[in-house]
């Protein structure tokens, strides 16, 4: 790896840590496209328990994973709303550069005489 | 802030269409993985990496697009246009796989379903209007960051319909196909442009600072030559 490919990756890491560490807690609390649709019909309790109605959210089961330290986009144990969200936001850009960067370089081409 | 819950969960889909779906998605990435491998040299490797951290970054940014209603980047064209169809489906598929077994965001048994959408559909529907617009529009920043708009904004609801035709082969509830489909797609044309935008604005980033880097200049600029290469 050039030094130059080094300083751009350090760029885009630090862009990718800003914007999950930070911005992520700015983003809408809304649900997205497909929660919405999945929601709609149905009408829901204080606690987001679904009350009445028929919608495709109806038979929805929780999470396999639901005990995960980082499950729903927080680290289990911090209190605070905004670090929770944030710390774990800079853990799934890491975690995922790791896997991702990690995987492909275990598949790359290695003839690499040429050029 | 509420816990966001951004893909398929389980129970959606029944599980028979689930598991046909994760048979489909293995043997997809599978040929990804193979194809890939063409694409990837020590320098698509790390990016591709980068590629990954950043969609999941972006992900984690819901944008309102109606009262109620947000929507987040999915990256399939995103991807495509920075490292390539074959690498950019691994890329979106890493970050789904990422978000559901550490996020718990996507079900497990629905794994297949969003990789089937965001990560295959999206990633092949962003990747064929890029083939085709790159080669009409300048290639420059400009013409790259309309590239990146326009298929964002299609692939965005090409992998809406996806879960149409998912939950239409298994939705546990009784509910209106078109209506689904409508709804669908009416939120998602917004979400896509939302996509487009942020997809624009990266790629024409990238093709300033390092043209080198973007895998659609680079593979698209020319008509097709053949590299004759020795293969021992």
């Amino acid at each position: 790896m050039t030094r130059k490919l080094g300083w751009f990756l350090a760029g885009g890491l630090l862009v990718a840590l800003l914007l999950a560490g930070v911005v992520s807690n700015f983003a809408s609390g809304s649900p997205d496209g497909l929660d919405a649709t999945a929601r709609e019909g149905c009408t829901f309790g204080a606690d987001g328990e679904i009350t009445g109605g028929t919608c495709m959210l109806q038979r929805e089961e929780g999470h396999q994973m639901a005990d995960s330290p980082l499950a729903d986009y927080g680290i289990k144990g911090i209190d605070n709303p905004y670090l929770s969200t944030g710390l774990a936001g800079v853990a799934g850009v890491l975690i995922t550069f790791g896997l991702g960067a990690g995987g492909f370089w275990l598949v790359r081409r290695r003839e690499q005489k040429a050029a | 802030m509420d816990a966001q819950a951004m893909h398929i969960a389980n129970g959606i889909v029944n599980g028979p269409v689930s598991a046909i779906f994760v048979v489909f998605a293995v043997a997809v990435l599978a040929v990804c993985v193979w194809k890939a491998q063409a694409d990837l040299d020590d320098r698509l490797a790390p990016m591709a990496g980068l590629v990954a951290a950043f969609i999941f970054a972006v992900q984690m940014l819901n944008f309102q697009v109606l009262p109620g209603v947000s929507g987040h980047l999915l990256g399939g064209t995103l991807a495509v246009i920075l490292v390539g169809p074959w690498v950019g489906a691994l890329c979106v598929s890493t970050v789904l796989i990422v978000q559901c077994l550490l996020f718990a965001d996507g079900g497990l048994t629905a794994i297949g379903l969003n990789i089937t959408n965001m990560a295959i559909l999206g990633t092949a529907a962003g990747y064929l209007l890029v083939a085709g617009l790159v080669r009409l529009l300048p290639k420059n920043p400009y013409g790259l960051g309309v590239t990146a708009f326009i298929a964002s904004v299609v692939s965005v609801v090409v992998a809406s319909q996806g879960f149409v035709l998912e939950y239409a082969l298994g939705g546990t509830t009784q509910l209106s196909l078109p209506w689904i489909s409508g709804t669908m797609a009416g939120t998602h044309v917004l979400i896509g442009i939302g996509e487009g935008l942020i997809a624009a604005t990266t790629v024409a980033t990238v093709a300033r600072v390092r043209p080198d880097l973007v895998y659609a200049l680079r593979t698209f600029r020319k008509p097709v030559t053949v590299d004759v290469e020795a293969v021992a």
